[in-house]
């Protein structure tokens, strides 16, 4: 997976304007952190997962990107049933360990809600090309353009010292430095192998501050080509985020299980 | 129509003019007086360190302010100050990966036009016709990424002619580049040129690339000053400036710096690859199978063929770097000497003193502060040596290749030419076998590179033998090398 130049996957949000994008994901994330219950949080992936083939997104590659987070889940989920306080039925007795109705309830709910609070974000990750959201940043958000497009370039160059990484290591190698010896030697190697990149760094920022700088960047106003505009998608994208979030705590208010983080 | 309307050409005056950076005691370059005409075509000459890059750095106007260097005299593009004449100029670097800003062809090209503020239904029509000025017929939202070198010098050529400048500033434009790459990038100004009669001020130290292109050759004097300035007949040929160039370092056309004459001879085998294949990474696509060749002393073996084709890749791989994809590829017991048959299991401690590698980028092989522990480090690495044994090895060399003066100072901190004496006196520390070389004439002057051939025949009369990976024909002939030719699927061999 490639952090820096994501392939853009999906057919319906990519169309959509990045911020209606992340203005749903905040207002679904920020709904599934107020409460810890498994109903809230349950809706929520539910729904993020029903909309999966609507948006044109494939199971098997969603999966690929998320195992780390379906198993650090799941270690929460189970982590948080052995832990919790064992009030409520006893479900399960086996020497130490002991699960009961509410410490599974507990475990679920913190489970769900690491998957539920995950999703949008790797939504929106996987479905927004960097460029368009730097449009919209500055174009809609009046965000300062200085900032947004240093910001853009330097991701650009972030995807190059992956390559730089690489060769440096290898170059390091080909001088008697290799990824051999004891712990301490490898971690002394490692950091001198950060320094290395470190200049590396520095370098192409610097020369790629004055090819920017040649071609005008920095003082004035500026004009953009690409015009970041609102469509229709995103009123259904925003308008499916805010129902997301009504039905989730309206559900979880009726089942008696919401359980506000400050209350 | 504004968008394709033609920029008026630019016209230069210096007078006096000088620029020395922060905390340094010598200028970069000073006493330039210079006129150039609106529409005229000059070649910049001199030196390395005399002051090119600067004086184009200069009138580009992105030197900086007083905090980032002292100014003396005074450098105008029309008259006005080239920091408060924006988008009048268009500047063109060497180093084809480092300039690109934005991810998408169209995007990038876009760029200068947007921060001139130019209104939007004028952008798009600038971009298709700065793109086909350079002869770049791709999608507008193909990835910038996915470029040859040639490509990605046309299209920030492109992204510069977009602003619609009335002075071109090329700093040696084609000299990370292969000889097709070369050719293109050269066309494609002409072109533009030729549609917009710009201003052109190219800094290269190639000089047959644009000697019949210009009408004007101006040579900067190392310690300041212009040393010779007119038409490109009389600057390269007349008697007296042909020596001047020559010495310093310049690529003067029909002349080739004298280097003594190799004698290879077919010594001991010690590398040997049959059916061998190579990837760039562990679970990428081979880029070349079946290459059969073996490596002996006292040899040169040149690895030619275009850009991307598997050139570096196997010389990586020959050097013990990266795992063989497939095949066999065996170190002989002369090479060997009991560190077992496959370079790439080696312990680096064992590569340094069988295979040495110089890599393209001289600082990405640097350890260490000074450039004495930097010469000392490999040879500690192989054996426990007294302080005395070290130095017997260390000052010949560093004699050798004129580093005996700089002992103190800090790697990062030397000039390129240094930089690049440092790295190949590095490797020569530990005495290889074979030393392999990645593109070592790139952007060279023809003082170095004839420096750098007499060192690697010395080399090879001493029996090593040496593998460079180079698309420089000379540099092959000069050192009686054999011939591995890839061409993107296989490598094939030819007599010397």
């Amino acid at each position: 997976m490639n952090v820096v130049n994501p392939t853009i996957t999906g057919t319906v949000l990519p169309r959509a304007n990045p911020l209606s994008k992340l203005f749903a994901a905040v207002v679904i994330t920020v709904v599934v952190m107020l409460s810890v219950d498994w109903v809230s949080a349950g809706v929520v992936l539910g729904s993020e997962l029903l909309l999966l083939p609507l948006l044109g997104i494939s199971v098997r590659k969603l999966f690929l990107r998320t195992w780390p987070f379906v198993i650090a889940a799941v270690v929460a989920a189970y982590g948080t049933a052995l832990l919790a306080e064992k009030t409520g039925r006893v479900l399960l007795e086996f020497g130490p360990v002991l699960f009961t109705q509410d410490s599974v309830n507990a475990g679920l709910a913190i489970g769900l809600r690491g998957l539920a609070i995950a999703l949008p974000g790797l939504f929106l990750l996987t479905t927004t090309d960097p460029t368009d959201l730097a449009d919209a940043l500055a174009q809609r958000l009046k965000a300062p353009h200085r900032f947004v497009l240093g910001a853009l370039a330097g991701m650009r160059l972030v995807g190059l010292l992956f390559d730089e990484w690489r060769t440096l290591g290898l170059a390091r190698h080909a001088r008697g430095v290799g990824h051999e010896g004891n712990p301490a030697a490898r971690f002394g190697h490692f950091l001198g192998q950060a320094f290395g990149l470190m200049v590396q760094a520095i370098r192409r920022a610097t020369r790629l501050a004055v090819a920017m700088e040649a071609r005008g960047f920095g003082a004035g106003p500026r004009t953009w080509a690409r015009e970041s505009t609102f469509s229709r998608v995103d009123v259904v994208v925003v308008l499916v985020g805010l129902l997301i979030a009504a039905i989730a705590v309206t559900a979880s208010v009726l089942t008696g299980t919401w359980n506000f983080i400050f209350g | 129509m504004t968008a394709t309307a033609e920029p008026v050409p630019a016209s230069i005056t210096a007078n006096g003019w000088g620029w020395r950076h922060p905390g340094r005691t010598r200028w970069a370059v000073r006493n330039i007086d210079l006129t150039i005409e609106p529409g005229q075509r000059v070649l910049l000459l001199g030196a390395s360190g005399a002051g090119k890059s600067t004086l184009l750095h200069g009138l580009a106007g992105v030197l900086g302010d007083q905090d980032e260097g002292e100014q003396a005299g005074e450098l105008t593009i029309d008259g006005v100050s080239p920091a408060d004449s924006r988008g009048r100029s268009g500047l063109v670097l060497q180093d084809p990966d480092s300039q690109l800003v934005l991810a998408r062809i169209g995007d990038e090209v876009a760029f200068g036009a947007e921060n001139l503020a130019v209104p939007r239904n004028e952008i798009w029509p600038r971009v298709r016709q700065s793109l086909d000025d350079v002869g770049l017929n791709v999608p507008l939202n193909h990835s910038t990424t996915a470029l040859s070198g040639g490509q990605k010098q046309r299209l920030a050529l492109a992204a510069v002619l977009a602003m619609q400048p009335g002075l071109l500033l090329l700093d040696e434009p084609t000299a990370n580049l292969d000889p097709a790459g070369v050719l293109e990038v050269r066309d494609a100004v002409l072109r533009v040129l030729n549609r917009t009669s710009a201003t052109l001020v190219v800094v290269e130290h190639r000089v047959e690339i644009w000697a019949d292109v210009v009408d004007r050759v101006v040579v900067l004097e190392s310690d300041g000053g212009i040393l010779a300035d007119g038409a490109p007949a009389t600057v390269l040929r007349h008697e007296s400036t042909r020596a001047r160039l020559i010495e310093a370092g310049v690529w003067v056309p029909g002349y080739r710096p004298e280097t003594p004459t190799v004698r290879t001879g077919s010594g001991t085998d010690l590398l040997q690859a049959s059916g061998l294949s190579v990837a760039r990474t562990k679970r990428g696509p081979a880029v070349l199978s079946g290459v059969d060749l073996t490596l002996r002393r006292q040899e040169a073996v040149s690895v030619l063929g275009p850009n991307g084709a598997g050139k570096s890749t196997l010389a990586l791989t020959l050097a013990g770097l990266l795992r063989p994809r497939g095949g066999g590829l065996t170190a002989l017991e002369p090479l060997a000497r009991g560190a077992g048959a496959t370079p790439y299991e080696w312990k680096s401690a064992d590569l340094v003193n069988r295979i040495g590698t110089v890599f393209q980028e001289p600082e990405h092989q640097f350890l260490t502060n000074t450039v004495r522990e930097e010469l000392e480090f490999g040879p500690r690495r192989v054996a426990r040596l007294t302080e005395e044994e070290v130095r017997r090895r260390i000052d010949p060399i560093a004699e050798r290749l004129r580093l005996t003066g700089l002992l103190k100072a800090n790697p990062f901190t030397l000039s390129g030419g240094e930089k690049r004496r440092l790295s190949a006196a590095t490797m020569l520390a530990t005495s290889p076998d074979i030393l392999i070389l990645d593109e070592p004439t790139f952007g060279q002057d023809a003082n170095t590179w004839a420096e750098l051939v007499t060192l690697l025949v010395e080399l090879i009369h001493g029996g090593t033998c040496v593998v460079s990976v180079t698309h420089d024909r000379e540099y092959t002939a000069a050192l009686g090398s054999r011939i591995a030719a890839v061409d993107g699927t296989s490598a094939t061999l030819e007599a010397a």
